[in-house]
């Protein structure tokens, strides 16, 4: 028993100060108050951080490129429609022979490549990845490895359909 | 009497000493933890770095974070409680993937550097403490629980054959640990009405439970914009699952259910 050194204050020491510790952090309160100190904390709580974070995955890559892509091609043919629409109103003159002599005169190389090319890929990608929802939404695929399988699929039809597009 | 019981210990201790002496050097993993502390409101939330060795250290991800707790800093503060993956207490966000740190590896590559987060776009309680409020109460919406108008005639159970039994399979196996509601973007932007994948799997376990007789009136509670409709089929809650369940395809049945009904 002494041996194994109960008996010296070192021993004791420790407990001892963990045990007042733990007296000194007790506090009285009552339901009401924790109730005010619960909505005063909420006022100050962060949110955690999420798409910064979040680990790159087919998923919700190929989900947001799917909107964005939604959003551009739907911004080209609106702007030009409505650009066709007013004109004809207003009569400012638009037609397509027009349009076509100003973009081949006056739209740079590099400008003709990236409207052309964004078109053919996204649109590409957009209209696969369009099927692959109906897909999902008949219920079907709807494993992890029907997600993966034909999220590669769409990503193959992107590029050899945005390169057939491209090059027609 | 001592002479013995000092001889036993210290040869006690020499064997231990040989066995352990065979281990290699440290092998320090670096962990970055995510901390806020809510007495001082005003400090910004950062990441602050712990080493572990992984020789001393168990092979989980909650392994090293007790152990960071015990050895380092006692103020980290987490949720844990089976350390097996059945109570979905530990949910965060590790590698950049939700998931139980009980059940999670850790990644041995001690050149790379692991970070852990609380679970995304949560108010912060402290440290990796979510607050899980919101998420309860929507569990509580669907009414989660069995719904008959009358009770069976033997007064005994309500039977259900083995095909409909089988339907809840994949369903009822959720622990609600909210890796999958919070690891989902529509979830992130519109968690005030969208219920997100872990409530929605529950209301599809009840709706599609031949015992219960609300199927009715379910799915008339989800027959809004938000509360189910907001899920585009990300399929981000399906693939951080801890327990390899399919939330996306339980949502997607609601839908076929709701559109056919």
């Amino acid at each position: 028993m002494f041996s194994l050194g109960l008996n010296s204050g070192a021993f004791w020491a420790r407990p001892l100060r963990a045990a007042s510790r733990r007296m000194i952090a007790t506090a009285k309160t009552s339901a009401a108050r924790q109730q005010e100190i619960l909505i005063a904390q909420r006022k100050n709580r962060p949110v955690s951080p999420h798409l910064t974070i979040y680990q790159p995955q087919l998923t919700w890559y190929l989900s947001s490129l799917h909107r964005v892509s939604g959003v551009i091609l739907a911004f080209g043919f609106f702007a030009t429609t409505i650009a066709f629409g007013t004109s004809a109103l207003l009569g400012l003159g638009l037609t397509s022979s027009n349009l076509a002599r100003w973009y081949h005169e006056k739209v740079p190389r590099w400008m003709d490549l990236t409207a052309k090319g964004s078109f053919a890929y996204l649109f590409a990608f957009h209209f696969a990845n369009g099927l692959r929802h109906l897909i999902w939404d008949a219920g079907k695929a709807l494993t992890l490895r029907g997600v993966y399988t034909t999220g590669y699929a769409v990503m193959a039809v992107m590029a050899l359909g945005g390169s057939y597009l491209l090059t027609w | 009497m001592s002479g013995i019981l000092k001889r036993n210990i210290v040869g006690v201790i020499a064997r231990r000493g040989l066995a352990t002496e065979v281990a290699q050097e440290a092998r320090l993993k670096t962990f970055k933890i995510y901390r806020w502390n809510p007495d001082h409101p005003a400090e910004k939330p950062k990441l602050q770095e712990f080493k572990v060795d992984l020789n001393k250290c168990g092979p989980m991800v909650l392994d090293a974070l007790l152990k960071i707790k015990d050895e380092q800093d006692a103020t980290l503060t987490l949720r844990r409680s089976c350390r097996e993956g059945i109570c979905g207490s530990c949910a965060m966000n590790i590698g950049g993937r939700n998931t139980l740190a009980c059940l999670c590896k850790i990644d041995t590559d001690v050149s790379k550097q692991t970070k852990i987060y609380p679970l995304p776009h949560m108010y912060i309680v402290k440290d990796l403490v979510p607050d899980l409020t919101q998420f309860y109460k929507q569990y509580k919406s669907v009414q989660p629980y069995l719904q008959r108008s009358k009770v069976p005639e033997d007064g005994r159970e309500n039977l259900q054959s083995i095909e409909d039994r089988k339907k809840l399979d994949g369903l009822y196996e959720c622990i609600l640990c909210a890796c999958c509601s919070t690891s989902c973007p529509s979830y992130w932007w519109n968690q005030e009405q969208y219920l997100g994948p872990a409530v929605l799997m529950q209301a599809y376990r009840w709706l599609v439970d031949s015992r219960d007789q609300a199927s009715k009136f379910r799915k008339e509670m989800l027959q809004n914009s938000m509360s189910l409709y907001r899920c585009h089929t990300i399929m981000n809650c399906t693939r951080t699952c801890p327990k390899g369940l399919n939330p996306g395809y339980a949502i997607a049945e609601i839908k076929k259910a709701l559109a056919t009904s």
